[in-house]
């Protein structure tokens, strides 16, 4: 048995390849995520220093970016568009396009809303019933499913082009949220319902706290651990070439560090101290004279946000749900041949898009603690972005999850550095829209490098 | 006489007005080869993917062992042990050479998740019987060269104890070297009993291989023929003028002269 990652490669050519390369081979690291991740810290460093100079604070490099109160943010503002991105990537990798998602969002979530602030309270549930928000995100979950399965039926079914169906959504369910509260903005939303947007309500917070965000994050490095453990005992298995040890030890520790790092960040992100005095009134603790530091913890809005990550990607490497999108989206013809249903497959990847939707419906309502008709608007363009800066191919057949909720948190980090320096919002789109045309002209190249 | 293993009977199929396959009668027995031949656009692709699942016949039968069956799609095909190697290997190009092996019936583990390293292990094994030089296992197949894609679509169709087994121009993308193991290998499938139609452009190719010959021409069946009882230039007549030589059973597509 060799000890390298592919049997393939004779001892020649290895000793040509550069230590990267060989680093990367061992690892089975993909070079373009590797790419990706250098292009984010280039950018939190980037900002962080620049805003230093501008106005010092207690970021890492001494400005405003890389501290744990704007981290925590970032992410919380990332969520949405993360969400609905893992879905955009298997749209685009069966060689269709969504372009009704931020629509879908909308009317979603002024249903949502106006069931939580009207209906629901004339049916006889009081406001502030724990019910509600349960009630909400269920059929948030059930309408975007089923606007989706819509729209993915008229794609298969009825023959017409994703780009149309979705454009036609895009303008319909804009004009369905503006008929549902002719124009008027739902607010506030219900207050245990608020708690998935992350804010504080009252003095409940939308996040964990310091010790379940620990608990959580040792949850994952367990989890890491196991994977490794469990895909090296199944290489041996079938004797299959097996990483290095010195690899797999570097990933367990790397991916450790990383997820306990990003929790201790977090936790240093204490709640307002005028939360603290009220929250202390209303438990009878005496604030001492230094404060009192209650972290927030991870935001629900991330965590869901993670937890779609988590699922959608299983549903993309390990079910066949996901083997046939993949197929498909190569060779759409091939896979009909080999037997898969692709019109059923098709409606249900437009289910789950539109049900992402809903999960980001509630996501965006609950933190801007409002639905309006103009909720979502060009979200559908920042998702497909999202899921294109991820390594997502539009020629269909390529992309992954993690590619996209990195994709989603290089955009957010960009819009959120600008305003941190004050850009005005004109400045801002031009810089997006350069770099969402950079990042795919640069994935071109390294793809064309690399045959 | 035994059963036919495969027998189609007056198939009809047209797209837009023009009869691609007009009343065709074909046959296959057990171990035995039958060579389709025919210019470009005679019909032998489409009369061979109306067996196959992937085209639906406007007319006609189709019995499997003696028994009617019907066809609706691939899956159906499959179910019969019907297997196909495409012209254009039908592979899907971005996934590797087990989820091609594998795909539309994936081994799965017992939590219902996909066992690819399952299928891998399985893969290694098959490629390592029809191509031992194959070793590219991790790569997806748009990377892998014509031969090496061709074994991937050959594993595939012969894996899963296929009984009729239809290859569309099988070696038209391989050179001297691996047309020759294409040939070894369907004269190994032949003796185990599976019934080949072998379709091609290559004469030389056909009566090598074949038992019997059918030759259509504009959707027609010219004629059938043992190989050892015509001649190649009698073969050679029936796909270019429709003449139907005298040990040949001739067809509706026959010219009378």
């Amino acid at each position: 048995m060799t000890d390298t990652a592919t049997g393939g490669t004779g001892a020649a050519s290895r000793n040509r390849d550069s230590a990267l390369t060989r680093f990367l081979r061992a690892t089975e690291i993909d070079s373009r995520i590797l790419g990706m991740i250098g292009a984010l810290v280039a950018i939190w460093v980037g900002f962080d220093i620049y805003s230093g100079m501008l106005r010092p604070s207690d970021g890492l490099f001494g400005g405003t970016f890389l501290t744990a109160r704007n981290i925590w943010t970032l992410l919380v503002q990332t969520s949405s568009i993360a969400v609905m991105a893992t879905g955009m990537v298997l749209v685009i990798v069966m060689r269709h396009i969504d372009l009704s998602v931020g629509s879908i969002l909308a009317f979603v979530a002024v249903v949502i809303g106006s069931l939580q602030v009207f209906w629901l309270p004339q049916l006889g549930l009081p406001i502030g019933h724990p019910l509600i928000w349960v009630i909400a995100l269920v059929c948030a979950l059930a309408l975007g499913g089923s606007i989706g399965a819509i729209h993915g039926a008229l794609i298969a079914y009825a023959g017409i082009p994703a780009f149309i169906v979705t454009l036609g959504g895009l303008i319909f369910w804009r004009g369905a949220s503006w008929a549902v509260i002719r124009g008027e903005t739902v607010a506030p939303m219900d207050k245990t319902f608020k708690l998935i947007g992350g804010g504080i309500s009252g003095t409940t917070p939308g996040s964990i706290g310091a010790t379940a965000s620990w608990g959580i994050a040792f949850l994952i490095c367990a989890g890491i651990v196991a994977g490794l453990l469990y895909g090296r005992k199944q290489r041996r298995k079938f004797e299959f070439p097996l990483r290095p040890v010195w690899a797999e030890t570097f990933l367990a520790v790397t991916g450790c560090v990383l997820v306990l790092g990003a929790t201790y960040v977090i936790n240093r992100y204490y709640w307002p101290t005028g939360v603290v005095n009220r929250w202390a009134e209303q438990n009878n603790v005496t604030v001492p004279e230094e404060g009192l530091d209650i972290s927030f913890g991870y935001a629900l809005p991330v965590l869901i946000a993670l937890g779609v990550g988590i699922v959608m990607t299983f549903l993309a490497t390990k079910t066949r749900f996901g083997r046939y999108i993949y197929a498909t989206g190569g060779n759409p013809e091939a896979a009909e041949l080999a037997g898969i249903n692709t019109k059923r497959l098709t409606v249900w990847v437009f289910a789950l898009m539109g049900t992402l939707a809903g999960i980001s419906a509630c996501i965006s309502a609950a933190r801007l603690d409002a639905a309006s008709n103009a909720l979502g608007l060009f979200d559908e363009l920042y998702t497909i972005a999202a899921a294109v800066i991820g390594g997502t191919s539009l020629a269909g057949g390529l992309g992954t999850i993690y590619g996209a909720i990195l994709g989603a948190l290089v955009m957010q980090s960009l819009q959120s550095g600008m305003t941190l320096l004050n850009f005005e919002s004109a400045y801002k789109d031009m810089v997006v829209g350069g770099v969402l045309v950079f990042a795919v002209w640069l994935d071109q190249m390294y793809r064309r490098r690399l045959k | 006489m035994t059963t036919p293993l495969v027998e189609m009977r007056d198939i009809s199929i047209a797209f837009g007005g023009i009869k691609a396959v007009d009343h065709a009668s074909i046959d296959l027995y057990p171990g035995e080869v039958v060579g389709l031949l025919g210019h470009n656009g005679a019909g032998k692709s489409t009369l061979i993917k109306i067996l196959s699942g992937a085209y639906r016949r406007d007319q006609g039968e189709i019995y499997v062992d003696g028994k009617q069956v019907e066809i609706y799609n691939p899956r159906d095909a499959k179910a019969l042990g019907i297997e196909t190697i495409y012209q254009t290997l039908a592979l899907a190009d971005n996934v590797d050479a087990a989820a091609n092996l594998y795909l539309g019936r994936e081994l799965m583990t017992a939590y219902g998740t996909l066992d690819d390293v399952a299928m891998e292990a399985e893969c290694r094994k098959v490629m390592g019987r029809l191509n031992p030089n194959f070793r590219r296992f991790k790569e997806p197949v748009k990377a892998l060269s014509g031969g090496q894609r061709q074994s991937v679509a050959i594993a595939r169709a012969i894996h899963f104890n296929a009984r009729i087994l239809i290859m569309d121009e099988p070696t038209a993308a391989l050179g001297p070297a691996e047309t020759a193991q294409v040939g070894e290998l369907i004269k190994q499938l032949k003796a185990e009993g599976i019934g080949i139609f072998l379709i091609s452009h290559d004469l030389h190719d056909v009566t090598d291989l074949a038992d019997r010959v059918t030759v259509m021409k504009n959707g027609e069946i010219v004629g059938s023929a043992k190989v050892n009882e015509v001649t190649q230039d009698e073969i050679l007549g029936m796909i270019i003028a429709g003449k139907c030589p005298p040990n040949a059973t001739p067809g509706p597509g026959a010219v009378n002269l």
